[in-house]
């Protein structure tokens, strides 16, 4: 089809509107077709193949009411042929391609169980495709593929990777997660935990991916956030009463209401003390707020998560900086760093305790963290260390503070931002 | 991205005193739930007949204020969603999805809603292919993320 031709657009517009009924209904149709074939690999097959056919018949047919029952039942033929194939060989699979048919028969309405089946196959899909027996990089890939609905030219986009190394952890995700026999299950007792922190970790990490860009010099990737937040709401949903997916739905809610203020239009990342505050999302802020007393009303355990998104929260109370009840960050602070000991946390409490105290009682714990391994190549060391002997007027121990932050960071944006700082320790009278 | 989805009025949502049909109302209920399971719904709200509004036009130096009701429901805000979803396509497809807020005629309006992105400048297709192949060249830099 050539772009003269007076179908193009119409085409074009059709295949704009599948894609759309693909990002609402696949992620539903993967879990409902896992559980049928109790093969998650399979299942994404399966439901592509099941697109490929819309592309190809919705164009003649037009769109059906039900695009997921179209999409659910195409696919659902497809592995009944594909079962059949294969029965001389295995008779587990006739039984399943029988138990498929009748499944078929079944007239798929939106009553409340129904609706409960598919939260439940969700769910599990959630943790099929975050199990921590896959490494990071391929939970992030495959979640986004699975619940996201995301094409791998998008993830790949979304990463800055090279659309075939992303193709390849999606395929070896697969391939681990069937050779491992990983069941199709939400865990249960002391394992959930466990298995809910790798879940949320995956979704913080596609925030965190999209909110600071690692390197190059975009500072952020809004999609990506936007796509984090998308998964989380869905998770909150499915997980009501579990505290820590709150924490982190609050947590990000909060961070992303600040997207319009920590970049300027050209690009330079902007501090959050030098935020113009009227720019932050009061419409995302009051979501996070929103969260965070969902998770209170839960129990009155925090989890790491939660405590971040309170600490987010002290800060989008305050109108201004100066309103920042840095006291209470302190503490918050130090509750984390007793749950979840870090020398990050560590050097956030730090510039919490210059805050709420001085900077000469912040230069204590951060001197303490000098010797720190993990914080070697940690730009952020070097450069609160240089903010804080910037406030005590040792100007040229700052520079030399802010002068190895800026090699260690691999964004160059905030290098330029740290050799600015470095330049003004320069010009400024020291010592005075 | 994020859409406005509003719902225009009819001279039935118009009535003084109108409550929707509890029928109508559980159906819309459970489209907000999907919504909202879909993590799809940032706010809604749903609006009171213009008679409880009013105008404030402006017209050099002077603001007048002119009282509801207002004629011409179908140009009039009977309530509205707002969406994060990744196209207006997806926008179109959750509208299509909507059940009726009342019997009469009515039209949704979706609108998309200004993002950093269409002031700051966002990365052109030279930059990210760019960046890909930078990246292609510095294997497994995640790894120890």
């Amino acid at each position: 089809m050539s772009a003269t031709d007076p179908h193009h657009a119409t085409h074009q517009a059709l295949c704009r509107t599948i894609e759309a009924v693909w990002r609402i209904e696949s992620a539903r149709v993967i879990a409902g077709l896992t559980r049928l074939t109790r093969d998650v690999g399979l299942a994404e097959d399966l439901a592509q193949e099941a697109l490929v056919a819309a592309l190809e018949q919705w164009p003649q047919t037009g769109v059906p009411d039900n695009t997921a029952a179209w999409l659910t039942a195409t696919a659902k033929r497809r592995a009944i042929d594909l079962f059949r194939c294969n029965a001389v060989a295995e008779r587990k699979h006739e039984e399943l391609a029988r138990e498929l048919e009748a499944l078929e028969q079944t007239v798929p309405d939106l009553d409340s169980t129904l609706d409960n089946t598919i939260s439940d196959d969700l769910l599990r899909l959630v943790f099929i495709a975050c199990h921590p027996i896959l490494p990071t990089e391929s939970r992030a890939a495959l979640t986004l593929r699975l619940l996201g609905g995301l094409t791998t030219d998008e993830i790949a986009r979304a990463f800055l990777t090279p659309e075939p190394t992303i193709a390849q952890r999606i395929v070896r995700a697969k391939r681990t997660l069937a050779d491992k026999h990983i069941p199709f299950e939400v865990p249960r007792g002391p394992e959930l935990a466990a298995r809910l922190s790798s879940v949320l970790e995956v979704i913080y990490l596609i925030f965190n991916e999209g909110y600071s860009a690692t390197t190059g010099d975009d500072l952020m990737r809004p999609a990506l956030c936007e796509d984090a937040l998308r998964l989380g709401r869905i998770l909150a949903e499915l997980t009501p009463t579990e505290p820590e997916v709150h924490g982190l739905v609050a947590l990000m809610e909060i961070q992303a209401s600040r997207t319009r203020a920590r970049v300027t239009s050209t690009g330079e990342p902007v501090l959050l003390f030098d935020q113009n505050r009227t720019q932050w999302d009061q419409l995302l802020i009051r979501r996070g707020l929103t969260a965070i007393e969902r998770a209170h009303k839960i129990n009155t355990t925090r989890g790491p998560y939660l405590f971040q998104a309170e600490i987010a929260a002290c800060h989008a109370r305050a109108r201004t900086p100066s309103e920042t009840d840095w006291h209470r960050i302190v503490i918050l602070y130090t509750e984390l760093a007793q749950l979840t000991p870090s020398p990050v946390i560590e050097l956030n409490r730090a510039v919490a305790v210059s805050m709420a105290y001085g900077p000469q009682a912040a230069l204590t714990l951060v001197d303490a963290l000098a010797s720190e391994p993990s914080l070697a190549r940690y730009h952020l060391l070097p450069s609160v260390r240089a903010d804080l002997l910037y406030k005590l007027g040792r100007h040229p121990e700052a520079r030399t503070e802010f002068e190895r932050a800026a090699a260690l960071t691999r964004n160059t944006r905030e290098r330029a931002l740290l050799l600015a700082r470095a330049a003004s320790c320069e010009t400024d009278p020291t010592n005075p | 991205m994020r859409f406005m989805v509003i719902v225009k009025a009819t001279p039935e949502s118009e009535k003084e005193g109108a409550l929707p049909d509890p029928q109508l109302l559980l159906e819309m209920g459970k489209y907000n739930e999907e919504l909202i399971k879909a993590g799809v719904l940032l706010a809604m709200d749903g609006l009171h007949p213009s008679s409880k509004g009013a105008r404030i036009k402006f017209s050099g130096k002077s603001r007048i204020v002119i009282d509801g009701p207002f004629t011409e429901a179908k140009e009039l805000v009977a309530g509205f969603w707002l969406w994060q979803v990744k196209s207006l396509e997806e926008a179109i497809e959750w509208v299509k999805r909507a059940p009726r807020c009342n019997a009469g005629d009515y039209e949704i309006e979706i609108r998309q809603v200004f993002e950093m992105e269409d002031f700051a400048p966002v990365l052109s297709e030279e930059q990210i292919q760019h960046k890909v192949r930078l990246r292609a060249e510095l294997p497994n830099q995640t790894a120890n993320k």
